[in-house]
């Protein structure tokens, strides 16, 4: 057996990142298409920072300090920021793995051309996620660069927490993504919304883990939202220890779940 | 076919491989032209012959030369630019056709590929794939449309639910199942059932149509005459030749097949 054909084997047993050969390809075609649209990038951008704003800033006024479940006592918007910035992270990844990915699969039919090239269902999987979560880093770097400016951002670890964001879109992505394969209607995305929107607002976002109920305590640790926030938090604020590389790993094995998922499925739908 | 479905019944090798296995290495030398033309409407013209052609791993600037070269070849040059939805049927089945050229294929696969195309724009087409024959792609066209057969094919296969039920060139496969000539007779529509006696035993071939009476025969001139001495007098009679038409019917039958 030769070393290539070793090599070849060997990359199609792991299920991540041996696409990546092809799939800059699917990432190219995105860029492409994009240039013509670059101005929907405000919006990705607008959003976290209206919020920022509105609630950090002007309900900030009303509330005054708060207490975080680190210890540290900060101000509203500081407290805010963080979980804003893994709340979009989080809404930009769903919104593309879910409402962009079914359009393009179901009526431009724009993956059955691609797997009628050497592109598999891999590379188109990993290709759209890349693509997903280089536009996700973006804005999160414009927020980032926001809130330094608004004097929100309290330590150095807070680089870190570019990295993270792309993390959290990355699971939420994949997930999203494989999700996207069972759908059929329009319909089912209230689904989506049903799950994306309790988590946005009680994963800890908008006031700190200790103010739940014991019990509800319990259900938000388990929702991936609340360890998006607890991450961006963590490093944000430098308040860091060994629970947010937990915080990591659960995202990061929700991420591999939901592209070995995705691939799966796409495979199915379209190549049988 | 293209190298991505899955193999139900029997062995399937294309180029001499296996698509199971090598399903990337098939699909990097053929060329695949659906029946719906699957363009991607975010990209203009241009943008699809570039952005399909790196996904055969082409460079750059090879994917440029290339689509400058098949633009002409589509006649497409003057759109370039343009976006993809506001082209016309016939426009984006040749740019459907110039994409599934971008690398180069070996082997062109084309489903249907003037379906629904108005007569010049199927003419355009023709030419164009007749072109390519030339220059040595394999063209392997699935077609309702025996007139197309007949232009485009060297060997042709009939499929009747799913089975193979006759093969060879289109001269062939006409000598083989049909005659060589076709009489086709109308007569008053009450009246028709009473002249299918005299005329049966004139052909090869007798079927009877709901408007008309189609003998077969090598020789429709002669079959005319000899119709008339029996005194059979239709409203009216042609002679033509057969056609593959008449050969895929005859082979499939008239019932619909849905």
């Amino acid at each position: 057996m030769s070393v290539a054909s070793v090599a070849t084997r060997a990359s199609r047993a792991l299920p991540f990142p041996a696409g990546v050969g092809m799939a800059r390809h699917v990432v190219g075609r995105n860029v492409v298409a994009f240039r013509r649209a670059w101005l929907l990038l405000i919006s990705g951008f607008a959003e976290p920072v209206l919020y920022l704003f509105s609630l950090g800033v002007g309900i900030g006024a009303l509330v005054g300090g708060v207490t975080t479940d680190g210890g540290t006592t900060v101000s509203y918007a500081t407290f805010v920021a963080p979980a804003l910035l893994a709340a979009s992270a989080m809404n930009g990844a769903v919104f593309d793995s879910t409402y962009n990915v079914f359009f393009k699969l179901r009526y431009q039919r724009l993956y059955d051309a691609m797997l009628a090239t050497p592109l598999g269902p891999r590379d188109v999987a990993v290709g759209e996620i890349t693509w997903s979560l280089m536009r996700g880093a973006l804005y999160s770097s414009m927020f980032l660069v926001v809130a330094l400016v608004a004097g929100m951002v309290h330590s150095w670890w807070a680089l870190l927490a570019l990295p993270a964001a792309v993390l959290i879109g990355l699971a939420f992505g994949a997930v999203g993504m494989f999700a996207t394969t069972y759908m059929s209607s329009w319909q089912h995305f209230d689904y989506v919304t049903l799950a994306i929107q309790p988590m946005f607002l009680f994963s800890a976002t908008f006031f700190p883990l200790s103010t739940y109920p014991e019990a509800l305590q319990w259900v938000v640790r388990v929702t991936p939202l609340y360890h998006g926030v607890a991450l961006e938090r963590g490093l944000m604020l430098g308040e860091v220890g060994w629970s947010l590389l937990g915080n990591a790993a659960y995202l990061a094995a929700l991420g591999a779940v939901g592209i070995v998922g995705a691939s799966r499925r796409i495979g199915q739908l379209l190549l049988t | 076919m293209e190298g991505v479905g899955v193999v139900t019944e029997g062995e399937l090798r294309i180029l001499d491989m296996d698509p199971a296995t090598d399903g990337a290495a098939i699909r990097a030398r053929l060329g695949v032209c659906p029946q719906r033309d699957i363009l991607d409407e975010d990209l203009s013209v241009e943008e699809n012959l570039w952005v399909y052609g790196r996904f055969f791993g082409l460079s750059r600037s090879e994917v440029h030369r290339r689509a400058d070269e098949l633009l002409q070849f589509a006649q497409l040059g003057e759109r370039r630019r343009d976006r993809v939805e506001p082209l016309s049927g016939g426009m984006k089945r040749r740019l459907t056709i110039a994409r599934s050229l971008m690398n180069n294929p070996e082997v062109l696969l084309l489903d249907e590929p003037t379906t629904g195309l108005d007569p010049q724009a199927r003419h355009v087409l023709w030419d164009r794939l007749f072109r390519l024959k030339r220059e040595g792609v394999t063209l392997i066209i699935t077609t309702h449309y025996m007139d197309e057969a007949e232009q485009l094919c060297d060997r042709l296969v009939v499929l009747d639910h799913g089975r193979i039920v006759a093969e060879g060139s289109p001269r062939a496969l006409i000598a083989e199942h049909s005659t060589r000539e076709v009489v086709e007779l109308r007569f008053d529509l009450d009246d028709q059932e009473r002249h299918v006696d005299a005329v049966s035993g004139v052909g090869e071939r007798l079927e009877v149509l709901p408007d008309r009476l189609l003998v077969y025969v090598d020789d429709g001139d002669a079959a005319l005459t000899s119709l008339h001495a029996r005194g059979v007098e239709p409203l009216s009679s042609l002679v033509r030749r057969s056609t593959l038409e008449d050969v895929f019917l005859h082979l499939t039958g008239r019932t619909l097949v849905d």
